[in-house]
């Protein structure tokens, strides 16, 4: 039977140290929505996640007061709509009336992101996908809570370079349209390579297409709870440091697994994975910088940095694999810049340079993330850092993303502030020379050697 | 069996368990199971109670002991025991 001092345990996780579900993401297919008339399409679209998703928070609140454990988000990822409206759209401004369905069945359904205004072009773009790609600074400064991302290669495909080019521009204008908060909506915007299905975090998730027609994801994190665990250990070898993180990570992981099986029982959507990611918030005591801290590196950036960071992120994917016979998304370790206090932190001590950051994606979960940079970055300059992230993933057989924030009227020395949970920053400085002449070349990159396994 | 957890923590003070202890009574909850430590003058109860035969639904159950721990001055927590078994149990 259950004792007393693993209940306190239980606990002092969930009160004290953060622990928390971060998020129940239905994914929700629109395969069966596609019309050639653009009304239908939108009315099929809002009918089909309301029907879908309408007992989806509800759901969520009463298995968080049963658990004791808070759920913080609950979220709706949909097939990419490059896709889905592709038979139906003819212009940019087409697809946006997708986006504002998008945005009205999210906000009815009172879930508070929905992500996969998406397209996949990792080889090439349809004409519809370009479409979509040229509409998202409209779709995106004129709603709230839908996220896009493009995916733009992966190993077996190479890097489509022309899709690569074209986000440089995206996100400047995206920047420009949504200059009064910020540049807040290149939040929601993120370009990735090898982008797992089903992902359940924003802004990059949306519902692959090899997924069922509806399934329950539950992402969990818990940078505190890590931290915590690894402050009984100071000094200890790398054996018990990784026993550790990896036994903490299970304890982390089961809780989400049973949450997702709750929630799948419940709303009668079956159960698709459980994403075991630390990923951290702007409150204190949820920071994946403050465990590389603890790990021992004076501030995350420091030398030691990346070889901290791979053995955190592949510990916390063993313990999660032991927890859960369907670990998938992107587990490991988050390492945005804005939504991390320690990692803030560590960029004001001039610890943390855009450039470590680069080399720490090489082993984190995801990539360059909420990184707000001087809003006169040049559109090519944002094409080098993407293909750059790209060329990572890619060679490395792992997800890599981008999300810069190119902070219109703002400049290195000036901060930023995004609000709750996307937090705040300062401007981090980028590399001035000039790669136009390289990311103008067109075409794309081919796949790596080690791509052909067939 | 259908297991709830009932934790009280706070400052500590007489009738705490009287209190929580009648309540499930009135309401045929089964107690399974008390331990109870005291650190630094602070009360920290575990229960193991069986909900099976209850008259009241979860959600009930756990407003009301919530509010009685608050007349009391101590927090009352319900939870169900599946999530202390996934986490502590292979």
């Amino acid at each position: 039977m259950i004792n007393i001092s693993e209940v306190s345990e239980t606990n002092e996780m969930i009160e004290k140290e953060n622990l928390d579900v971060r998020t129940i993401t239905m994914g929700i297919s629109l395969f069966d929505c596609i019309d050639t008339d653009l009304k239908a399409l939108n009315e099929k679209i809002y009918n089909k996640i309301h029907e879908s998703a309408k007992d989806l928070v509800k759901t969520g609140e009463e298995i968080s007061k049963e658990f004791g454990i808070p759920i913080v988000n609950k979220r709706i990822s949909v097939t990419p709509i490059a896709l889905i409206g592709a038979s139906a759209c003819k212009t940019p401004s087409d697809f946006v009336t997708i986006a504002k369905t998008l945005d009205r069945a999210a906000k009815d359904v009172g879930i508070n992101f929905l992500g996969g205004y998406s397209a996949l072009v990792s080889k090439g773009m349809t004409t519809a996908d370009k479409l979509l790609i040229e509409s998202i600074p409209e779709a995106l400064s004129s709603t709230d809570v839908v996220c896009s991302s493009v995916n733009v290669g992966s190993t077996k495909t190479g890097i489509n370079m022309d899709a690569v080019r074209l986000l440089g521009d995206i996100i400047l204008e995206t920047a420009n349209k949504t200059k009064d908060t910020d540049s807040s909506g290149c939040t929601k915007l993120v370009i990735f390579c090898n982008a797992p299905d089903d992902n359940p975090f924003m802004a990059g998730a949306f519902h692959g297409v090899t997924e069922a027609d509806r399934i329950i994801n539950v992402g969990v994190s818990g940078p505190g709870v890590v931290k915590t665990a690894l402050e009984k250990v100071r000094g200890e070898n790398f054996e018990v440091l990784c026993e550790t993180i990896k036994k903490t990570a299970f304890k982390v992981t089961r809780v989400g697994q049973l949450v997702a099986k709750e929630a799948s029982e419940r709303l009668g959507v079956p159960f698709g994975i459980v994403d075991l990611s630390l990923a951290p918030t702007p409150a204190i005591g949820d920071s994946v910088a403050d465990i590389l801290h603890e790990i021992g590196v004076e501030h995350a950036g420091a030398p030691g940095t990346t070889a901290a960071l791979a053995l955190l992120n592949d510990q916390v994917k063993k313990g999660g694999a032991m927890a859960s016979s369907y670990v998938g998304g992107l587990s490991g370790a988050f390492i945005p810049v804005s939504e991390d206090q320690g990692m803030i932190n560590a960029v004001n001590a001039g610890a943390l340079t855009l450039e470590k950051l680069e080399a720490m994606t090489c082993v984190c979960s995801v990539g360059l993330d909420m990184i707000a940079i001087p809003g006169d970055t040049k559109a090519t300059t944002l094409a080098g850092i993407i293909a750059d992230e790209m060329a990572i993933g890619m060679i490395n057989q792992k997800t890599t993303a981008v999300r810069l924030i190119p902070v219109i009227g703002k400049t290195v020395g000036d901060t930023v502030d995004f609000g709750g949970l996307l937090g705040f920053g300062p401007i981090m400085p980028v590399n001035k020379f000039d790669c136009a002449a390289f990311v103008d070349r067109g075409g794309r990159i081919p796949a790596p050697i080690h791509s052909f396994k067939n | 069996m259908n297991k709830i957890i009932i934790t009280v923590v706070g400052k500590d003070t007489v009738g705490i368990i009287a209190k929580v202890c009648t309540y499930l009574a009135d309401n045929d909850v089964n107690i399974l199971d008390i331990s109870q430590t005291i650190v630094s003058g602070y009360f920290n109860m575990m229960m193991i109670v069986d909900v099976s035969g209850s008259k009241v639904a979860f959600n009930d159950l756990s407003d009301s002991l919530e509010n009685i721990g608050n007349d009391i001055g101590v927090v009352v927590k319900c939870q169900r025991e599946e999530i202390f078994d996934s986490m502590h149990r292979i």
